[in-house]
């Protein structure tokens, strides 16, 4: 294929608060094409289609459409440039039918045009069948969303994207959530689409699908382009080692310290459907990574064993007794402690003082008699704020003033009040910049040679190899495969994350 | 850095803009009106008109920093004046039965409010709502629709009498209830748990704060004043009511606003509470002294309240 590309991205850079997301990363789609976006989470896949989107500006580079350089400032100039994207998540109006969803914001209207016009919902349904029987698809037009299924509701989408005249349709994960049957419609239809000449832009995780459907491929690494080439002459162990790529350029520090018993024992642990069955144990001493894509069920599966969803079945040993957690200060008293992955919605008050987000799961420890003295408690939290490094210009001041690494020191000093015997880590580098990575790693390395136990997930390969003593690997809500620390390869990893079919297979014996 | 000092800054004016706006209307007031709103008798009787509300407002206060709202106080005011008068007649119980009942009454509308609000996950508006309505319609009920008249001397005394000859008891049970609710929110580990549950529940519940119990308690917090008001109301009035106490859900909700505390929940400070109810019964009293219509004083009431939410949406938007 050697036409002129419908799309070309080049040298686009782009950085959120000093961090380089995007480092000159190009991308190029042929017409007609089914292109693979590849990579890690945090390659930079996302950033690089919202740019295309116009929901994030780049900091520099060019787009090419048609050859013809454009700039789209937001989603709306990019549709009415042929560009439209399905998110992994889809947002329909759940309470219109499906007509005028396909048609929402650019309503057919009776007679006059203006703030008076009426919407045609006739016609309006009527354009939806007429769409619907071009490419076959059985869905009736008055249907409500909120009755579709999700593969329809990605049909819904896609007619959606065809109907404004999309030439370049972006696809995010579009089977996370389908089953196989489904998907099979959705690949027929993708194939239709390209055999009319419309680009395709195939963003996911699953191999298998990538070499059933996609012409081409290109693989993004830490926000840089590493390659782009025909599917053909790529297959799944190429493909891993070039989104995985280079070798541990990084500096992990492992502290070496010394494994003991078992302190917590997880039987049979469950939340449906996003957890099934998990069995492990961790023990003094060690750091457990948890890998896995995102999506795995690996925050979940921390959230089930620290309380947080009541409907979670399974048991739990801690230091060999049978412990009941139902809620989370059920796992705090039996010592554990859970730093969430998402500072600003589970790790902490933005509205309240630094002081008060350290102290508030300690409370019932520092002051046992309910009533807080504050010179004992500025005593502990100054303490705190010097350990962990916190950088702020008081105490007093919220929480939300601080940056991400600070905002995850005080999550972290909140935590460690405490004095937990296990920390469940949930992405504790995720947005924070290199130096507060590396305190972070040896925090944790001073944690474990204090007799502590660390589990900690990590959808960052190279960070889970350099930090834990032994992987557990996850995919679809089980532990698909288990990595002791002279067995790590980012390969082993990978092919473990993407063992998807097991949990459907079992689905159906159940 | 100078980030950081500008939201101080923004923090701190809005906290002294009350206690501006508060001193400068009460400046005018005695320049306006020297001999009758300046005198010390005057002043005592701003804070005793101040008193009832300011009682409600402390408790609503809790809700909404707790992210909350409590409509039913205002019909609590009436069920529990009702039933308080009716059990005050000459020579039938002792003094303390009536006083039992109407916090009994108070503390278990509240507990109701919370249990639909925390367990039944229904917004608080709607609780509250409901309750107030089904509130107002049990004291007609109960009052058969008339006020309930012919109370002992020793019930009257309870809001009628004075400590020491000059300070209203009135005043004394607003001073001591307002020391208590800041001891609690400033001193307590349960205040600081109202403020972890209104300024994020989420992360709340992460933190092992047993939500639903807060949330409950704060209820009867609010349920439990707004029955010791009724109680106060009924002694001044010297009856029962089951219309009384209309529209006071309001000015509580008015006077916790007027303080600043955000009706997001998570914020706010026990004295800018008390300013608040004081800055409403000092517009009320003031304005009358200078004849101005009690039509008019609903729009300058109205006004302050905007002003006052307007003052707080600012600032939020600064320190975004």
């Amino acid at each position: 294929m050697v036409s002129v590309p419908i799309l070309e991205m080049k040298n686009i850079n782009k950085s959120f608060s000093s961090v380089k997301v995007l480092n000159d990363v190009q991308l190029s789609i042929q017409p007609g094409e089914v292109h693979a976006l590849m990579g890690e989470n945090g390659a930079g896949k996302s950033t690089l289609m919202n740019i295309l989107m116009g929901v994030h500006s780049a900091d520099s580079g060019e787009i090419y459409l048609d050859g013809a350089k454009i700039v789209n400032s937001n989603p709306k100039e990019a549709m009415a440039k042929g560009i439209s994207m399905i998110h992994q998540e889809l947002n329909p109006v759940l309470d219109m039918d499906v007509s005028e969803n396909i048609f929402l914001g650019r309503e057919i209207k009776k007679g006059t045009s203006g703030i008076l016009s009426i919407v045609n919902k006739k016609q309006m349904r009527h354009e939806t069948q007429k769409l619907f029987d071009a490419v076959g698809i059985d869905i009736q037009p008055s249907a409500l969303m909120r009755d579709l299924s999700v593969a329809q509701s990605q049909l819904v989408e896609i007619i959606k994207a065809i109907s404004i005249s999309a030439r370049i349709i972006i696809m995010d994960e579009p089977t996370s959530a389908i089953t196989e049957k489904e998907v099979d419609i959705l690949f027929e239809q993708i194939r239709k689409l390209r055999e009319s000449g419309v680009a395709i832009i195939y963003i996911s995780h699953k191999m298998e699908e990538i070499f059933s459907i996609a012409d081409s491929i290109t693989v993004l690494r830490d926000g840089q382009f590493v390659s782009s080439d025909n599917a053909s002459n790529l297959n799944k162990d190429k493909l891993i080692k070039l989104m995985v790529g280079r070798e541990l350029t990084e500096i992990f520090p492992k502290t070496e310290a010394e494994i003991g018993e078992v302190v917590m024992e997880v039987n049979n642990y469950s939340f449906k459907p996003k957890v099934r069955n998990v069995n492990f144990n961790l023990r003094r001493g060690e750091i457990l990574g948890i890998a896995g894509l995102v999506g795995a069920g690996r925050s979940e599966l921390v959230e089930a064993l620290f309380g947080v969803h009541k409907s979670a079945e399974g048991s739990l040993f801690i230091n060999g007794q049978d412990v009941k957690i139902r809620q989370t200060g059920d796992a705090i008293k039996n010592k554990i402690a859970l730093i969430t992955e998402d500072r600003k919605q589970t790790g902490l008050n933005l509205i309240a003082s630094i002081e008060d987000n350290i102290t508030i799961v300690s409370l019932d420890k520092l002051f046992p008699r309910g009533v807080i003295n504050r010179h004992k408690e500025d005593e502990v939290v100054d303490k705190s704020i010097v350990k962990f490094g916190v950088k702020a210009a008081s105490k007093k001041n919220k929480v939300q003033s601080l940056s991400g690494g600070n905002q995850q020191k005080v999550v972290i000093a909140k935590w460690l009040l405490t004095d937990p015997q296990i920390i469940i880590m949930d992405e504790p580098t995720r947005g924070i910049d290199v130096g507060a990575k590396r305190d972070i790693y040896l925090l944790i390395g001073e944690l474990v040679k204090a007799g502590k136990s660390v589990l900690m997930i990590s959808s960052e390969i190279q960070e889970v190899m350099g930090v834990a003593d032994r992987i557990l690997v996850m995919a679809e809500g089980r532990i698909t495969g288990e990595l002791e620390r002279k067995d790590f390869s980012q390969e082993k990893i990978m092919h473990y994350a993407s063992q998807f079919n097991r949990g459907k297979e079992d689905e159906e014996t159940e | 850095m100078k980030k950081l000092n500008n939201i101080m800054n923004v923090q701190l004016m809005r906290e002294l803009g009350i206690v501006i706006v508060f001193v400068v209307i009460l400046a005018i007031l005695m320049i306006l009106s020297p001999n009758a709103f300046a005198r010390p008798a005057n002043l005592m009787n701003i804070f005793k008109q101040a008193s009832i509300n300011g009682i409600l407002a402390m408790g609503m206060m809790f809700v909404i920093i707790s992210g909350g709202i409590d409509l039913s106080v205002g019909s609590i005011v009436a069920l529990t004046g009702v039933v308080a008068a009716s059990f005050a007649h000459p020579g039938e119980y002792p003094l303390i039965v009536p006083i039992i009942l109407a916090l009994v009454i108070g503390l278990f509308i509240g507990w109701f409010n919370g249990v639909g609000i925390a367990y039944g996950n229904i917004p608080p508006f709607i609780v509250t709502l409901g309750t107030m309505t089904m509130i107002r319609g049990v004291a007609l009920i109960v009052s058969k629709g008339a006020p309930v008249f012919g109370v002992t001397d020793a019930f009257e005394n309870i809001a009628g009498a004075f400590l020491f000859d000059t300070i209203p008891l009135l005043v004394v049970y607003f001073i001591v209830i307002t020391i208590v609710s800041a001891y609690i929110l400033t001193k307590a580990v349960f205040g600081r748990r109202v403020y972890a549950i209104g300024g994020n529940e989420i992360s709340a519940a992460f933190s092992g704060i047993k939500v639903e119990k807060i949330r409950i308690m704060v209820y009867m917090i609010s349920g439990l004043f707004a029955g010791f008001a009724g109680l106060l109301l009924a002694s001044r009035t010297v009856s029962g009511i089951p219309t009384a106490g209309q529209s006071y859900e309001l000015d509580a909700i008015a006077a916790v606003i007027i303080g600043g505390v955000s009706m997001s929940g998570g914020s706010g400070r026990w004295y800018g509470t008390v300013i608040g109810a004081l800055l409403i019964a000092v517009i009320g009293n003031g304005l009358d002294i200078l004849n101005v219509s009690s039509h008019y004083q609903l729009v300058i009431k109205g006004a302050i309240i905007i002003v006052a939410v307007l003052l707080d949406v600012k600032s939020k938007e600064r320190t975004a």
